[in-house]
């Protein structure tokens, strides 16, 4: 059976695709090495329009109000700009009401874009350009430690990695931060409140790596402008251990954390990568495997929920479960030696 | 390609959900069409594999294995069609789809409460979520209208308004504001769009939309009235769009509705047409029920003698909308439901975290018990919500209940478990509250909506196909409309086996009673109820001789009351509901 995998891995090459939402310019060029929180591509997008209704103004039909329109589709205009001027003795004038750029005429009418949104994209991880996508974003390659995570903020950043968890079940309370912590990532544990996410960006802090994050906290955590991810979702769950010793064993050393929104259509997580001096590229890690004895597993429902083992035996046919229900499973053997039977659709492969 | 089914045998059925996908064989079998067998595999529109097709042929592989029959082509990696002397193969396929994220929808309509919500009842149609109305009288300047529109980005506009002749000056007023945005949208950002109003303005309209917008329909009005309102034909139209959606966003559905000719429809629009077309044949005076419990949403399929509800509630889907869920309910109505002491807090826990892995099962009693739980009050509210648009001469005992059913088809992974039927009816009472008689069918494969599909092609197949037993009769339910004491008697039944022995139920009120009565069995019920109590023939009268049939659970007697009344203290309620699964088999 197909399985999917959530990426542990201590060195490993990550091939990440980076795009706009929609058309843009890309900024960075191939081959190009990157931070994080370097900009590699931006799009602009008008976010409010004005709407001159032309006809209605000077009281004139919608054909005579087009003859009368002073503008065409392009033309940038500033505030108070003639737009239409009507005809007569006391003719009136219609005014761009602010700086603008004429997007459409027609039927008597002026729309104007008024203010634009821009978006700038950032790299996500330190790495090399290897493809850029005309209007879209870029490719990037880059080599190092990973872990991803399920639930992201969207933000990104990037600093080096502050260790606050005394263990994998760790909870990280406000009193735990001090100013010496400014400027870095925090490895924090579980958040159980919002105190703490508030104390981080009181400092500020560059990043969180949290196990997980209570649902009472979440708007918080959205509204933060650091980046926030949490290995193992949302709950009150100690962190995987795989991530653990991943992340612990690489304190001060500089981290990327890129907590873009769990997405399952585009594949888009929230991950932490941690830039490594290589000398060799170690191959690229693979999107998908299978259920097979040896593998490495992360379980990610109840009773082990976030236990790492490892798959002694897929068991054929249908297993039935204390539950009652019955589905494909297989024996795993979590890190205490114990062995437990998991359906397959409650784990996903480490890799 | 296979063009028509009548001339032909077998049928594989393909339907892509948003957990898993199944494939469902159907063939010919002494002169009457029969459901074979079916397979299953995790759908794959996600990523990393993002390309459904591939779940498709995972689940033809496990059916092939279950056949013994080679249906996909090694090479080619289709499916070997028509069937082929060596007995490979199949003669047609159809294909059904639920996967993929809920449809972003802007609805206009001129009155707010008149086309605005004959726009939103057919956008609740399908797999789509309104974030928008557009209507005479939005307060919000033009402008603004139009910003609005280009920031919510909607894939679907669903116009309507203007009786048929009437006026056509506000639709044009309203048309401009659609028109301008999707003017200023990127080309590959425009919505597809679906005109349902004024017949009369088709010509202008079209000029000025179709060359704006990714897709446009032109539908027959759903108000040519201000009393009248016709859905139907716009439900296909959006049925079509959705698909047109869907294959542009699901990588791999291109190749599967290659396989079906073209045959692919909403999983939920499939339902509704098997919910009209069974309504004709089996409905009665009553009204038909499907309810499909999925990982994508909440269907509700109601056919009723003169009209088909269909309600798409992606926001009680059981999959990654539930993290949304408590925007809808409380973790207080959750947990009423529930037989265990669960900290609230691991209900909220449970819907996050659920919602991340939609596929993921329960695995302890616990976690199931939480399922179930959540589970009922996804149904509960999507039925609540359906209720408000059912017709209102549908055969009701009282306005503020449901309609009276007959039959209740149950499917989707939570509801149709054929293991544990009475855990699945008992969420069906539950959450549905049936009134009077309605026998329950579970569709345990989740077969309804690809007869759906198979119906567009051969009316004979989805008929023989019921009529035999790839559905599970749980049984005939009784539940009498009354309110009473709790303990008091309100019903006495009469059950004579064809055997002519004979069984009672003496049922008092807050009480769950079984009489057993075999799968493809009938016997002769008679009732006599309480002043008060009615099950359908009036208050206070019973029936004779009332030929029912049976099935898993035989005959089910609910005298718990209708709107159901859970008691306020926790455990007793606990206590109750650990007796009524106790008494419905389940433990």
């Amino acid at each position: 059976m197909l399985a999917p995998v959530h990426h542990i891995a201590g060195f490993t090459t990550v091939v990440r695709e980076r795009l706009l939402p929609t058309a843009g310019e890309v900024t960075a060029r191939n081959g190009q090495k990157v931070g994080a929180s370097d900009v590699v591509a931006e799009a602009r997008w008008a976010r409010k329009h004005a709407l001159l209704d032309v006809a209605r103004d000077l009281n004139v039909s919608p054909e005579k109000a087009d003859d009368l329109i002073q503008c065409k589709v392009g033309d940038k205009v500033s505030a108070n700009a003639e737009i239409a001027i009507g005809r007569g003795l006391f003719a009136q004038t219609v005014r761009a009401p602010k700086d603008g750029r004429v997007v459409a005429v027609g039927n008597g009418q002026v729309l104007l874009e008024i203010e634009q949104a821009k978006m700038e994209l950032r790299a996500g991880l330190p790495g090399t350009i290897i493809q850029t996508i005309p209007q879209r974003g870029v490719i990037i390659q880059a080599s190092g430690g990973l872990t991803q995570a399920l639930w992201g903020n969207g933000r990104i950043d990037s600093g080096l990695m502050v260790n606050l968890m005394e263990g994998a079940d760790s909870v990280l309370s406000a009193e735990r931060v001090d100013v010496s912590m400014r400027g870095s990532v925090m490895l924090g544990g579980m958040i159980k409140n919002a105190d703490v996410l508030q104390a981080l960006a009181e400092l500020p802090a560059r990043g969180l790596i949290a196990s997980s994050i209570h649902p009472s906290a979440l708007a918080k955590a959205r509204e933060m402008r650091y980046p926030i991810i949490a290995t193992d979702g949302v709950g009150s769950l100690p962190m995987n251990s795989a991530a653990y010793k991943l992340l612990s064993t690489n304190i001060r050393r500089e981290v990327a954390v890129n907590a873009e929104a769990y997405d399952r259509y585009t594949g888009a997580r929230p991950e932490a990568f941690i830039a490594l001096p290589i000398t060799n590229e170690p191959p690229i890690s693979n999107d998908t495997a299978e259920f097979a004895p040896e593998a490495q597993v992360r379980l990610r429902r109840p009773p082990h929920m976030g236990k790492i083992g490892v798959i002694v035996a897929v068991k054929t046919g249908l297993t039935t479960l204390p539950s009652g229900l019955r589905a494909p499973a297989a024996e795993v053997k979590l890190e205490n030696d114990e062995t437990v039977i998991i359906p397959l659709v409650n784990m996903e492969v480490v890799g | 390609m296979p063009a028509s089914l009548v001339s032909n045998n077998s049928l594989l059925a393909i339907d892509v959900g948003a957990a898993n996908t199944r494939a469902a064989f159907f063939d010919v079998v002494e002169d009457q069409y029969r459901f074979v067998a079916s397979g299953v595999a995790p759908s794959t529109a996600e990523a990393p594999y993002k390309d459904v097709s591939e779940g498709a042929r995972n689940a033809v592989l496990s059916l092939q294995g279950v056949l013994k029959k080679t249906l996909l082509d090694p090479t080619s990696r289709g499916i070997i069609a028509p069937s082929q002397p060596d007995g490979s193969g199949v003669d047609a396929v159809v294909v059904t789809v639920s996967a993929g994220p809920a449809a972003r929808a802007l609805i206009v309509g001129l009155l707010k409460d008149v086309s605005l919500e004959s726009a939103r009842r057919l956008t609740e149609s399908t797999y789509a979520r309104v974030l928008d109305a557009l209507y005479l009288g939005d307060p919000r300047k033009p402008e603004d209208r139009i910003d609005d529109i280009l920031r919510l980005r909607p894939e679907i506009v669903v116009f309507a308004g203007g009786t048929d002749g009437g006026a056509a000056h506000s639709i044009r007023s309203l048309l401009e504001s659609l028109e301008v945005a999707c003017y200023v949208m990127p080309e590959e950002k425009r919505p597809a769009v679906l005109f349902a109003g004024n017949e009369n303005l088709k010509e202008e309209i079209e000029a000025r939309i179709s060359g704006l917008a990714s897709d446009f329909h032109f539908s027959a009005n759903i108000r040519p009235s201000l009393e009248e309102e016709s859905l139907e034909p716009a439900e296909y139209d959006l049925a079509q769009m959705l698909v047109a959606i869907r294959k542009r966003n699901l990588r791999g559905l291109d190749a599967l509705n290659l396989w079906a000719g073209g045959n692919t429809l909403p999983t939920a629009y499939a339902t509704g047409r098997m919910a009209r077309f069974f309504s004709g044949l089996y409905g009665g005076g009553k009204g038909l029920l499907s309810v499909d419990l999925g990982a994508s949403s909440a269907t509700i399929a109601a056919g009723f003698p003169e009209q088909t509800v269909l309600k798409v509630y992606p926001q009680f889907g059981l999959g990654e909308s539930l993290s949304e869920l408590l925007r809808h309910t409380s973790v207080d109505d959750i947990l009423r439901w529930s037989a265990y002491d669960i900290p609230p807090a691991m209900i909220t826990d449970y819907l996050h975290q659920k919602a991340l892995y939609p596929s993921a099962i329960a695995a302890t009693m616990e976690d199931f018990a939480i399922s179930q739980a959540v589970a009922k009050q996804a149904l509960y509210l999507a039925m609540q919500a359906a209720q408000k648009d059912f017709p209102k001469d549908a055969a009701y005992i009282r306005p503020d209940l449901a309609p009276q059913f007959d039959p209740i088809i149950a499917a989707g992974a939570a509801l149709s478990d054929a293991a544990q039927p009475g855990r699945s009816l008992l969420m069906l009472l539950d959450a549905a509250q049936p009134v009077g008689i309605s026998s329950v069918i579970l569709d345990q494969n989740n077969l309804l909506p690809m007869l759906g599909a198979a119906a567009m092609q051969n009316s004979v197949l989805p008929v023989q196909v019921l009529e035999s037993s790839a559905f599970l009769s749980v049984g005939t339910v009784i539940s009498p409309v009354v309110k009473a004491k709790y303990g008091a008697p309100i019903l006495k039944a009469k059950l004579i086996y064809e055997n002519g022995a004979e069984a009672n139920v003496n049922l008092k009120y807050g009480s769950l009673e079984t009489l057993p009565l075999a799968n493809g069995e009938t016997a002769k019920l008679s009732l006599s109820v309480s002043r008060g109590a009615d099950v359908g023939f009036g208050a206070g009268r019973g029936v004779k001789n009332l030929s029912i049939s049976g099935g898993a659970l035989g005959v089910v007697f609910d005298g718990r009351g209708r709107p159901l009344a859970l008691p306020s203290d926790a455990v007793r309620r606990r206590e109750l509901i650990k007796k009524w699964t106790w008494t419905l088999g389940g433990e």
